[in-house]
């Protein structure tokens, strides 16, 4: 593996508080401040003038659909889109077919992980046994195996007791619990956000009322024990107002916001398209903009795609019959920048600490840094690159994206991972 | 002025000038029903295919009647014997009937927006005979078309829909019709099934029967479906009925000239007292044979024809 020596790019790493015209330099797979001068001649010499270095992105929030599901995903099929998309690490979520709720199966995950992936996909574990929501999972064997966090995630514990168990019990283990907020008994049937869109179009409605149940369900069962409860993909401007007060009492709670909820709004399912199914569903105009309020003040700790494949024939049906779920790997900057930096006015440093620093640090994840030392995971994008996405050209196995056919300022160049480039220009290498 | 649509998929998206162009049709195609040969040769040699995914009786049967005199060929596809029991799904079904050369669809779906997504899959005309709680445009031109026979002209007339309002695609349609024709539409029963995001849609809610019947010149009933109940929507029928019934002594706070209408099918003594059902303000039997009239205008309409060339004659 040659060193790399980055050129003259915007380097960007909110972690060690940098902003600066300036070089990188790899050797060995780690960041290091400098290259003599000898290893500097040897040293791959990548320009970057008019790009920007930062962090590999961070995504905890991902389904790669391996075991069970390989039709729509694969480790390797998402691990190249996640690439694609700049990130190098990727938390990957436990609903595969087995559920990942025992040893063996994280074991199988990472076997894969070792044999397949192109960048670090790291697994999480179930909260309950057959992610049923009746009895705990074997939560310190799986803590063994190698998760990072345990979650339902695609269903949510509705059990009160066994939640407030399931985090006492993780808390042991320093082992954060994230959970997909969404109370089951007002949302049978439930396909799109309810409200007068749903009205309009006769679809049976999902009421934010029941990802906020569960939201102050979690806010009060984190102050109860003292547990990390992390809350995913927050779509609702009242589970957000509830989370920024419980923060400000300085209860451990956290939360990501997604890039389809900071961009769209329920009134793209006028046409029934089902690439704009997902759960929990885009809302309206004013939950939209809370979840940009929440990642602008930190209410929202930081961004996450909730990567979710179908196949096409699976999607291609009736809306109602339809399964929840869009990806997000290769847009979700695109996104992001669109519209944080584009439309509200974020500073590009700080989108940039949304899909770096913070969600390393929300599951204590060895990433999100350029400091020396560091593992050398380093995206390379353009920000005033514009493109259009075509989302059956991508890497993921499945192309169920609302994005299809948009155009996008700003794309992920070179994607580098422990100092080796995984994609450049269109390519895995 | 011509007619321009290929499909018949809502109301919502017509204008008050084709909703008016099809009242017409279908008012000429009456006239046609009441001949001694009832029968048009407008669509000989067409194919009409009746996909019904979801259960019918009075929909289906018009829809039948209104294609046979028509002189067209019908076929209508039963659910229960077909493939869609084995896992077929709706595009294969619908892309098969178009290979064994139907000339139209005809779709009822328990899913809201499949004759939309049948409508860009196929080449040939679809037509929308209920899906979900989205629309039933036939049912809601057929209804306006009742009114305007009793009623003349809509504009400023006082029209109270009744009963479950959430789920039901007839009052979504004939609330598009009905504002475009310039009706005022009262919705009115109990706040879980008549939730105010209808408010959107340019009508009133109310929850108070008195003050909203109070001068109606129709009033539309729909059915309670048993199952809202067992979902916890309302306590139970009967407090249903002593709330929001239509009963003589409700049915007196109306206009004098007002009319009863029930899409069918009725639950007499719930929604509806059997002898207002049959009495001499119920039009009940009229929509369904208006039923007929309506479906001709709109399988004629959507097979190409125009609605200066229907010339019933004798």
């Amino acid at each position: 593996m040659p060193n790399l020596w980055i050129r003259h790019a915007r380097v960007i790493d909110p972690a060690s508080k940098r902003d600066e015209t300036g070089d990188l330099f790899i050797a060995e797979g780690k960041i290091v401040p400098s290259l003599p001068v000898a290893a500097r001649k040897r040293a791959r010499q990548i320009d970057a003038r008019g790009l920007v270095a930062c962090p590999g992105l961070v995504d905890i929030h991902v389904h790669f659909r391996e075991p069970g599901q390989t039709h729509k995903e694969t480790i390797a099929t998402g691990s190249r889109a996640a690439a694609a998309g700049g990130f190098t690490t990727v938390v990957c979520m436990p609903n595969t077919s087995p559920v990942a709720d025992n040893a063996g199966t994280i074991q199988y995950m990472k076997d894969a992980i070792t044999r397949d992936a192109v960048i670090k996909v790291l697994p999480t574990g179930c909260i309950t046994v057959g992610q049923k929501g009746q009895a705990l999972a074997p939560i310190g064997s799986l803590k063994r195996a190698g998760v990072v966090a345990i979650t339902d995630d695609g269903d949510c514990v509705q059990s009160n007791e066994l939640m407030r168990r399931a985090v006492e019990y993780a808390k042991m283990f320093d082992l954060p619990v994230m959970d997909h907020c969404q109370d089951h008994s007002m949302t049978q049937g439930a396909v799109m956000n309810e409200g007068p869109m749903s009205v309009r179009l006769g679809l049976r409605g999902w009421p934010h009322a029941a990802e906020d149940l569960i939201v102050a369900r979690n806010i009060i069962l984190s102050e109860h024990t003292g547990a990390h409860i992390h809350l995913q993909h927050i779509s609702s401007r009242f589970s957000v107002d509830m989370i920024r007060r419980a923060k400000g009492r300085g209860v451990r709670i956290s939360a990501e916001g997604t890039p389809h909820h900071m961009a769209l709004t329920d009134a793209a399912l006028a046409t029934y398209d089902t690439n704009f199914k997902m759960n929990p569903p885009i809302r309206t105009e004013e939950d939209r903009r809370a979840i940009i309020a929440g990642l602008r003040d930190g209410t929202l700790d930081c961004i996450a795609t909730d990567h979710a494949p179908h196949t096409e024939s699976e999607k291609d049906r009736e809306f109602d019959f339809a399964p929840n779920g869009i990806i997000g790997l290769e847009t979700a900057l695109a996104v992001s920048l669109e519209v944080l930096v584009g439309q509200n006015r974020f500073k590009l440093p700080a989108v940039v600490d949304l899909m770096t620093r913070r969600p390393a640090q929300l599951l204590n994840l060895p990433a999100g840094t350029l400091a020396a030392g560091a593992p050398a995971d380093v995206c390379l994008f353009d920000p005033e690159k514009v493109w259009r996405y075509d989302a059956k050209a991508g890497f993921s196995k499945s192309s169920n994206s609302p994005w299809h056919g948009r155009n996008f300022t700003g794309r992920v160049v070179t994607t580098i991972c422990d100092g080796r480039v995984v994609y450049d220009h269109g390519k895995i290498k | 002025m011509p007619w321009h649509r290929r499909h018949l998929l809502t109301l919502e998206e017509l204008s008050l000038a084709e909703i008016e162009q099809i009242h017409a049709t279908a008012a000429a195609f009456k006239r046609t029903l009441k001949r001694s040969v009832r029968k048009v040769p407008a669509l000989r040699g067409k194919t009409i295919v009746n996909l019904f995914l979801e259960p019918s009786t009075r929909t289906r049967m018009a829809f039948d009647m209104a294609a046979k005199r028509l002189s067209a060929d019908v076929i209508s596809f039963d659910a229960a014997s077909s493939s869609t029991t084995k896992g077929e799904t709706l595009r294969d079904t619908a892309q098969n009937i178009q290979a064994l050369q139907a000339d139209l669809i005809v779709i009822r779906h328990a899913a809201a927006g499949s004759p939309l997504y049948l409508s860009r899959i196929l080449d040939i005309p679809v037509i929308n005979a209920g899906d979900g709680a989205h629309e039933h445009p036939t049912q809601g031109l057929l209804d306006t078309f009742t009114m305007k026979e009793h009623l003349g002209s809509l504009r400023g007339r006082k029209v109270v829909i009744l009963g479950d309002i959430l789920f039901s695609r007839v009052a979504r349609s004939n609330i598009y019709a009905l504002t475009k024709m310039g009706a005022a539409v009262t919705l009115v029963g109990p706040s879980t099934l008549v939730p105010h995001g209808f408010t959107d849609m340019g009508v009133e809610v109310s929850h108070d029967l008195k003050s909203a019947l109070a001068d109606a010149e129709v009033v539309m009933l729909l059915r309670i479906q048993h199952e809202r109940q067992a979902a916890g929507l309302f306590p139970s029928l009967g407090e249903y009925t002593s709330m929001f019934g239509l009963n003589k002594t409700r049915a007196s706070w109306l206009n004098p000239r007002a009319i009863i209408m029930h899409p069918g099918p009725i639950n007499r003594g719930v929604e509806i007292d059997s002898e207002l059902a049959d009495g001499e303000r119920s039009v009940i039997l009229e929509q369904v044979t208006n039923g007929i009239a309506v479906r001709m205008a709109a399988l004629y309409l959507c097979s190409g024809g125009q609605p200066e060339n229907v010339m019933p004659t004798e």
